[in-house]
């Protein structure tokens, strides 16, 4: 039987370059639905990767009570802050003010929401993965800039030395920075107490960065809160809310790529079925002939099958390969949900997206080689013979 | 002895609600060793017997036994290793791949027998050595005549060394002279190798290289002609 099955697959195989047209069809039509769910799916997988790299496990972010989510609907007043550094559990605390300002794409020449974040040096030493590339950090005192990776890439006149306007006043690029590709690689920074001033913020800010002593300090730093309702102040660890911020638009990025992959999918196997029963019906005679000679249904069946299989699987390694060259690492960004600015990412096309996209395609190879593959093995043999 | 034998065969086939008998209470008894010639009108049955005793169908009534196996009720698996053994297919259009060279043509039947891939190839080598194409072995179809390509199908129907060739209408596509290089082949496999062949075909001149001729009309034998 195996023999059987080998011979038959060989003979379709060979067969398929006189078929190159019709073959082509089912190809392009599942490459087309690799390369747009990979995409997609890498887009979400980016956005998200963007976001959760920005947390450590043992940072945590304090904002206002009622604004868990979101550092811009914020306010800590200069008594606050003072009584978060002091809390115990707390090593390192950043009070940093979050504010946003327009600043067209250098894509669209559109205005995007851009994060300014007003900083201290403690700021550095709780993101010790935060370093300057190019350039050099902002001096205390005068409107200057450090600008994150992203951000220069993405927003217009955002370059080193670039004098950028803001709130009526020249601020001057002074460095650019990274941080192991997280979010805040999307955004402006400068000094907090020159931000303040800039955005008339005076003494205050929007959030705080805190290094604990060990992810279950935040239990601790929580419990105060809890027992001192006054100062109306949450604690979230870093993690959880970037995870927050990114599952929205991730699901929502995900659900659509399916949904658009699925649409696309059914077109893909029609264009399939549609290749294979031509290719079965071309071929009636000479699959008959085979039967007529002894061959059994069973390997006629399982050699269309993997014909259909066959040309399904090239197409989805080409879709994985035009997703991979030309989306992987692909850098754009969007209006984050959680933070009202615009995040840069990079498109991930990661294996295990590859390996779906490569499912996807085998599911629908088997899905469109299935019922020809049935036609071709119960026709009856004196019936195809005579090529009806 | 015979090889052959069917009772009380009918068959028949439906269209839409309509009954089309074609072949109706046929009895047949072959000798091994015969060549047989069936005659007859178009509709008469004549490749439907012939697909009764090559298994490619089965009676709606009565029983066909063929060297010595009863074929009615085998499963479809069952009857395709029974044809591998036992009969060699003749077709009108030959019916041969075109992607594959002569030889591998004749090498098919083969693939569903133990044989190694040398020894495949010799015996295909012999079988077309026999035909009289043994320097044609690595031509594809389209390279071939008509009668070249039927003598490749001819020895791919005798590759496999089986008891019975069962032609349908050999010659039909062929001019005369080269119809009769087939027939005379057909002989030769019948008087030489003995063969048990039986031919559907419409030509008489055809006929008269069989042993025996049977006609056919309205799915019943008329008259039997030596």
């Amino acid at each position: 039987m195996l023999g059987q099955i080998f011979q038959i697959t060989l003979l379709n195989l060979r067969n398929l370059p006189s078929r190159l047209g019709s073959s082509s069809v089912i190809v392009v039509g599942i490459g087309g639905v690799v390369t747009v769910l990979v995409a997609i799916l890498a887009m979400a997988a980016g956005f998200s990767a963007t976001l959760n790299r920005a947390g450590a496990p043992d940072r945590a972010i304090v904002l206002r009570g009622g604004s868990s989510s979101a550092e811009l609907s914020s306010t800590i007043d200069l008594q606050r802050s003072q009584y978060v550094a002091t809390l115990d559990g707390v090593r390192l605390a950043s009070g940093e003010l979050y504010t946003v300002t327009d600043i067209p794409k250098r894509a669209t020449l559109l205005p995007s929401n851009v994060v300014i974040r007003g900083v201290e040096q403690s700021a550095f030493e709780v993101r010790p993965e935060l370093r300057i590339v190019e350039g050099r950090n902002f001096t205390t005192g005068r409107n200057e800039l450090i600008a994150g990776r992203g951000a220069s890439a993405q927003f217009l006149g955002i370059d080193l030395g670039a004098t950028v306007e803001l709130r009526q006043s020249e601020w001057t690029v002074v460095g650019i920075f990274e941080s192991g590709g997280s979010a805040y690689e999307s955004e402006l920074w400068a000094d907090l107490a020159t931000a303040q001033s800039a955005f008339r913020r005076f003494s205050l800010i929007s959030s705080m960065r805190v290094l604990l002593e060990g992810p279950g300090a935040i239990e601790s730093v929580r419990g105060e809160f809890e027992n001192n309702p006054a100062v109306d102040l949450s604690i979230t660890s870093e993690e959880e809310f970037f995870r927050n911020q990114s599952e929205f638009l991730t699901t929502l990025i995900t659900g659509f790529g399916y949904g658009v992959a699925l649409i696309m999918a059914v077109g893909a196997m029609f264009a399939a079925l549609n290749t294979m029963y031509a290719a079965v019906s071309i071929r009636t005679v000479e699959i008959a002939t085979l039967r007529a000679l002894g061959f059994g249904s069973a390997p006629v069946v399982i050699s269309v099958l993997v014909e259909s299989v066959a040309l399904a699987l090239i197409g989805g390694l080409l879709g994985a390969a035009v997703a991979w060259f030309g989306f992987n690492g692909y850098t754009v960004s969007t209006l984050n949900q959680g933070s009202f600015s615009q995040v840069a990412f990079d498109f991930a096309v990661s294996p295990d997206i590859l390996i779906t996209g490569i499912i996807w395609a085998l599911t629908l190879g088997l899905a469109g080689g299935l019922f020809p593959a049935l036609q071709a093995a119960r026709m009856p043999i004196t019936r195809a013979l005579r090529g009806d | 002895m015979s090889i052959i034998q069917l009772n009380q065969v009918s068959r028949h086939f439906t269209k839409g609600r309509q009954k089309v008998e074609v072949l109706s209470d046929l009895d047949l008894e072959i000798e091994e060793g015969d060549f047989l010639a069936l005659m007859g009108p178009s509709g008469s049955g004549k490749t439907t017997l012939l697909n009764l005793i090559g298994g490619l169908d089965q009676p709606t009534a009565g029983s066909v036994e063929v060297a010595g196996r009863q074929l009615v009720g085998l499963s479809s698996r069952k009857l395709a290793q029974w044809r591998s053994r036992n009969i060699g297919f003749i077709f009108q259009f030959y019916n041969l791949l075109p992607i594959l060279s002569a030889r591998r043509n004749v090498e098919l039947p083969l693939l569903l027998t133990r044989l190694g891939g040398r020894q495949r190839r010799r015996n295909a080598d012999v079988a077309l050595a026999i035909v009289g194409l043994a320097d044609r072995a690595g031509h594809k179809p389209g390279e071939l005549s008509g009668g070249q390509q039927q003598r490749v199908a001819i020895a791919r129907a005798i590759v496999a060394d089986p008891r019975i060739l069962v032609c349908d209408e050999p010659t039909g596509d062929l001019d005369r002279e080269t119809a009769d290089e087939i027939l005379d082949l057909l002989e030769l496999l019948n008087r030489e190798h003995g063969k048990t062949i039986i031919m559907v075909t419409h030509d008489p001149k055809a006929a008269t290289h069989a042993r025996r001729t049977l006609h056919l009309d309205k799915g019943s034998l008329v008259r039997e002609a030596a």
